[in-house]
């Protein structure tokens, strides 16, 4: 099983930048690589939502994201105004699942590489300042992801012009900027149904719960680090 | 909020506060009133069973998906709401349409608003379903998709469009406007439904991940054209289309010259 999901990940384009370029030199994106199996998260998510949610969800967004920016490259070319606009729903909804996915695959990492592992270094000390401990903070994003109503995303934000840590929700697949423009995601938990249905049915909690398993917070260290040197 | 006491005293207290309460709301009618007796109203709701086996539309919708979306998303949602009931006679005396647009309080929606309305909508939307559905509408309802839609492949496009279209969680809707007195496909998010508008919906169609999740996983389109082709009562559109017409005026009648 292990090896079917490696040869998987290993025939899809391989590349650190996840992006390609059109006729008129646009920007196009391209499905991000994970850095793990789709099992490897197991038993916290299993490897039939990883994997339906990369190759399924993530690339439907992809797909439309591209689709909507080479209307609205058109678009900018004529001048047509009402159009232009009109293809904004379209973009932050699209751009928005691609942006927070490529953030949510980066906030994962298998229980033995680290998954789970408290923050240590500068971001568990902010942490321990700004909700009084850790878990302080889980329990804030485990309540505050399972009251969000319908789809959406619950966020550890780091607020740059304070440099303040906060926990904040956003509908469907607004990003966290757009709470605020000077935050910048460190973790962000997809709390949409498709993250968690299969496995966890109805109990977002208990998914929310098990989760923090596999959460990578090396990663959102690193981030942290860089805006708070 | 008052509780059950046995003291005749308090029981007067909470007929006043009740009063200062209800002139609060234009609605309040049939408020507790009169009584001594020291017992305590509350008002609460059931959760009604589709009019179908829950396996009674597969091989479209699976029993298991009528098991989980019924059985745990709906029964949850009127759980919340009663609890919310509980907490607050201030909501007592409403019929469920009427409690929508109380709490959706014009665009402000209180608390109670998210389980109302998603209590109302998952009755309307297992009752715009039967086994053996799909096809096409006869009658007085084919006829009124064709005014207003040119043709009813047009109007099933449109739908169809729609749900393939809309953000996030939601709900489709073949609804009757009742200012404009013509049929329309509208989206809503979430928990909104048309009666916050003063419309009248005639069938709807759950695009929440959970109604289709089970069995089309993230095929939406599958998920749409089955309900569609094998879903739909239009029998059920047929008498809610009956009964809006004796609040819209759809036109002349056909008066038959003897």
């Amino acid at each position: 099983m292990a090896l079917r999901s490696l040869i998987t990940t290993r025939t899809l384009t391989r590349g650190a930048k996840s992006v390609g370029f059109g006729l008129r030199g646009l920007q196009t994106f391209t499905l991000p690589d994970l850095e793990y199996d789709y099992g490897a998260l197991e038993p916290a998510i299993s490897g039939e939502i990883m994997q339906l949610h990369h190759q399924k969800h993530h690339q439907t967004y992809i797909t439309n994201y591209n689709k909507a920016l080479e209307q609205l490259d058109q678009a900018i070319t004529k001048g047509d105004a009402s159009t232009t606009v009109k293809l904004q729903g379209a973009i932050k909804f699209n751009g928005g699942g691609h942006v927070n996915h490529s953030i949510f695959w980066k906030n994962l990492t298998p229980a033995n590489e680290g998954g789970g592992d408290p923050p240590h270094g500068s971001l568990g000390w902010a942490i321990d300042t700004h909700f009084g401990s850790f878990e302080a903070l889980i329990q804030k994003m485990n309540a505050e992801g399972a009251a969000v109503q319908g789809s959406g995303w619950v966020w550890l934000g780091l607020e740059k012009e304070f440099k303040k840590l906060v926990v904040e929700t956003t509908a469907n697949q607004d990003p966290l900027v757009t709470k605020g423009a000077s935050l910048v995601p460190l973790l962000g938990i997809d709390v949409w149904e498709h993250a968690y249905y299969l496995q966890y049915k109805n109990v977002r909690p208990d998914y929310l719960k098990n989760i923090w398993k596999v959460v990578n917070w090396k990663y959102a260290g690193e981030v942290y680090a860089k805006e708070c040197p | 909020m008052e509780c059950c006491s046995c003291n005749p005293f308090s029981a007067r207290r909470h007929l006043l506060l009740t009063e200062s309460k209800s002139s609060k709301l234009p609605h309040s009618r049939r408020r507790f009133q009169g009584s001594q007796r020291a017992s305590k109203v509350v008002a609460y709701y059931g959760l009604k069973t589709p009019p179908y086996k829950l396996d009674a539309l597969e091989p479209y919708m699976s029993r298991r998906t009528l098991e989980m979306h019924w059985g745990e998303h709906h029964r949850g949602y009127v759980e919340g709401l009663n609890k919310h009931l509980e907490k607050s006679d201030v909501l007592y005396g409403y019929t469920m349409d009427e409690l929508v647009k109380a709490t959706y309080n014009n665009g402000n929606p209180l608390p109670e608003f998210n389980n109302v309305a998603q209590v109302w909508n998952h009755d309307f939307f297992w009752e715009s379903m039967q086994p053996g559905g799909g096809d096409m509408p006869e009658l007085g309802v084919l006829k009124q998709i064709e005014k207003d839609f040119g043709s009813f492949t047009n109007f099933r496009e449109k739908f169809i469009e729609a749900a393939l279209t809309l953000f996030g969680s939601g709900w489709i809707w073949l609804v009757l406007k009742r200012e404009e007195r013509r049929l329309e496909v509208i989206k809503t998010s979430n928990a909104i439904n048309p009666l916050v508008w003063d419309d009248i919906p005639i069938v709807s169609l759950d695009m929440w991940e959970h109604a289709y999740y089970l069995d089309y996983k993230n095929d939406k389109a599958k998920y749409v054209n089955v309900f569609m082709n094998h879903l739909v009562s239009w029998n059920v559109a047929m008498s809610r289309m009956a009964r809006a017409e004796a609040f819209v005026n759809l036109g002349e009648p056909n008066i038959p010259v003897a």
